[in-house]
């Protein structure tokens, strides 16, 4: 290639006096994925999307979920997205930013949903993860516990779990922890 | 130290390559004596990354008459890396890897110059890249080699019959290292697969439930897991955990001991915890000379074309034995990096919601409800409805003014396709040209013919 490289080498020389471009920014394959993702979403009436850094920054975003069935119905859980550059070949990452008093979500907002790590793959989309997250309230699993004492009363006392569970969401103790109201 | 290029008979074998003729050199070959100092003077080669496979190539490529090489590198040395970048000495550690090394080789070779940049890939502007000739790659991230990728590609253009022009072709050599295995493949963006069109090749990685690491933890990862992803987040409420930080990598490392003296579980090390943490296989220093002497020979191949270039990804296992096997991928003709697209020529006065219906009725796109995006900038999108409303603005200006008054320009669609009776959503990528409007012209302000 090296005639054509003298070539350019004239070319650029010429150009050196016309007006240079304005860096422009690139974008990822792994953003033009998620815009496709965000532009398909399609969402429960109760969950709400919003994106903080506005509407040019994708990668990072928050979904609020408002479960209206079972024992976390009317609560609001809020869970913060952050999309990498080389998504959809890694899962997103994704935190609870709501203090739950839930078997499979820990104090930090950890999540232990399959598809977020162990079972992620390209195919899977946002869509996926956020019905995965609506279905962690729906049938909260005391088999793959983060936080196990949650856990151990979902298994051992039902009852006791749902009470629980709305002295929680009202903004009270569970044990000795407090949680922030979040009905 | 010995200038090792001073000798006479130092360029003789490199000399044979380029100044005979062959039977499998490639295409537009022209051998001559000076072919050599020509490539010197001419070529401008881009080495990203000073590590391992970095330092190198540096001396590789210097070694093999390139004498215009930058090399870009955003970390310092650290004492684990003396043993195989061996541009680096003790007293270095701290120093940009960048700096050091182009350094050394220059103290080293006479007549190379090499200009370092202690930054990032993603500081240099686009521009930057643009003056390489060609863009050798020491990298060890996906992220950092799809980066440079969609720069590389970014240059490319195509004719009216979506064949690649020549001259706008970025070659890129790649090579990376894991251990006693490695690869060199050659990408030359319009012509043979890029980085994204083969993304599917890289294995998933390995990532343990964390429940498991929360309660049934078998393994000693399991253990460091437990303390890097979760008691980490614990204590430390809020604090990113940072890799680099030798302080907290140690926490890791004590924390997950524990856990390991806990569950009765052997094998916790601290070179372990980092592995585990840091994604790290050990480098080999014999598996860094050998790609990267593939990598350098290519990057020769490429620019002077004294043999026909690798097709296209060379892999070597060094495991058990040696195994060396070439592969000839096939490109992604729809790869959205570096694939054709589809040129669609615009009026400067076409709004986007007039782009947006012929994108519906083209007969070669047919994608209804589109969403549209340039360069990073959302200009509108069907759904979801918080950014339709934040979007919905842009529909009624010209696409032209929206892009910024460019000549031409690449614009991603995502929205829905209809083929017989069966509906898919897909995303594509079409070369936006406007009527009337000379390239390199940027602003309609511009008075004509003065």
């Amino acid at each position: 290639m090296i005639k054509l490289f003298k070539l350019k080498d004239q070319k650029r020389q010429d150009a050196a006096n016309s007006s240079g471009n304005a860096p422009v920014k690139k974008q990822s394959a792994g953003e033009l994925r998620l815009h496709k993702d965000i532009s398909e979403l399609n969402l429960p009436k109760s969950t709400i999307i919003s994106f903080p850094n506005g509407k040019d920054d994708l990668m990072n975003f928050e979904i609020s979920i408002r479960p209206d069935e079972g024992y976390y119905q009317g609560g609001r859980f809020v869970f913060t997205f952050q999309v990498s550059p080389s998504y959809p070949h890694e899962p997103p990452k994704v935190k609870c930013k709501t203090k739950v008093y839930h078997p499979n979500i820990d104090l930090e907002g950890n999540v232990c949903l399959n598809i977020l790590r162990e079972d992620w793959k390209p195919v899977l989309n946002i869509n996926t993860v956020i019905y995965g997250l609506i279905l962690l309230f729906m049938q909260p699993n005391d088999e793959d516990p983060l936080n196990h004492d949650a856990a151990a009363v979902l298994r051992d006392n039902p009852r006791l779990f749902e009470t629980n569970v709305r002295r929680a969401m009202a903004g009270g103790y569970v044990g000795d922890v407090h949680f922030p109201r979040c009905i | 130290m010995a200038d090792v290029s001073s000798d006479p008979g130092r360029w003789r074998d490199v000399d044979k390559l380029l100044a005979r003729p062959g039977n499998i050199v490639g295409q537009d070959f022209e051998p001559s004596p000076t072919l050599r100092e020509d490539i010197g003077e001419i070529a401008r080669v881009l080495v990203v990354g000073a590590g391992g496979l970095g330092c190198e190539l540096l001396k590789d490529l210097a070694l093999s008459g390139f004498k215009n090489i930058d090399v870009i590198d955003m970390d310092t040395i650290e004492v684990s890396n003396l043993n195989r970048q061996f541009l680096f000495r003790l007293q270095d550690v701290g120093k940009s890897k960048a700096e050091v090394a182009a350094e050394r080789v220059m103290k080293r070779i006479s007549g190379v110059n090499i200009t370092p940049h202690f930054c990032r890939i993603e500081d240099k502007d686009i521009d930057f890249y643009n003056d390489f000739n060609i863009i050798v790659l020491g990298l060890d991230s996906i992220d950092a080699r799809s980066y440079i990728n969609s720069v590389a590609c970014s240059f490319l253009e195509y004719d009216t019959d979506d064949k690649p022009l020549p001259e706008t072709i970025k070659p890129i050599v790649d090579g990376g290292t894991e251990g006693f295995k490695g690869h060199a493949r050659v990408i030359l963006p319009g012509r043979t697969p890029c980085f994204e069109c083969n993304i599917w090749l890289f294995p998933p990685q390995v990532k343990f439930p964390l429940c498991t690491l929360a309660e049934t933890p078998r393994t000693a990862a399991h253990c460091i897991e437990y303390a890097h992803l979760i008691k980490w987040g614990e204590v430390h409420h809020g604090k990113d955990f940072d890799a680099d930080d030798p302080e907290q990598m140690q926490w890791v490392y004590s924390q997950a001991l524990k856990r390991a003296e806990l569950f009765g579980i052997t094998g916790v090390t601290y070179s372990l915890t980092q592995g585990v943490v840091k994604n790290i296989i050990p480098a080999i220093a014999s598996t860094n000379a050998i790609i990267s002497a593939a990598c350098a020979l290519e990057t020769l191949k490429i620019v002077s074309g004294c043999s026909k270039t690798l097709c296209n990804y060379f892999t070597y296992n060094g495991t058990e034995g040696t195994h060396i096997k070439v592969t000839d991928f096939v490109r992604d003709t729809d790869c959205l990096v570096c694939g054709p697209g589809t040129l669609v020529e615009l009026d400067t006065s076409t709004t986007l919601l007039q782009f947006i219906r012929l994108v519906g009725e083209h007969p070669n796109i047919r994608l209804s409800k589109a969403s549209v995006t340039c360069r990073g900038k959302n200009l509108y999108m069907q759904s979801p409805p918080v950014l339709e409303e934040m979007t919905r603005s842009n529909l009624q200006l010209p696409v032209f003014e929206l892009i910024g008054k460019v000549a031409k320009d690449v614009i991603h669609v995502s929205g829905t396709s209809e083929k017989n009776d069966k509906k898919t959503s897909c995303l594509r990528k079409l070369r936006v040209v406007f009527k009337g409007v000379a390239d390199g012209i940027t602003s309609m302000d511009t008075t004509d013919g003065s």
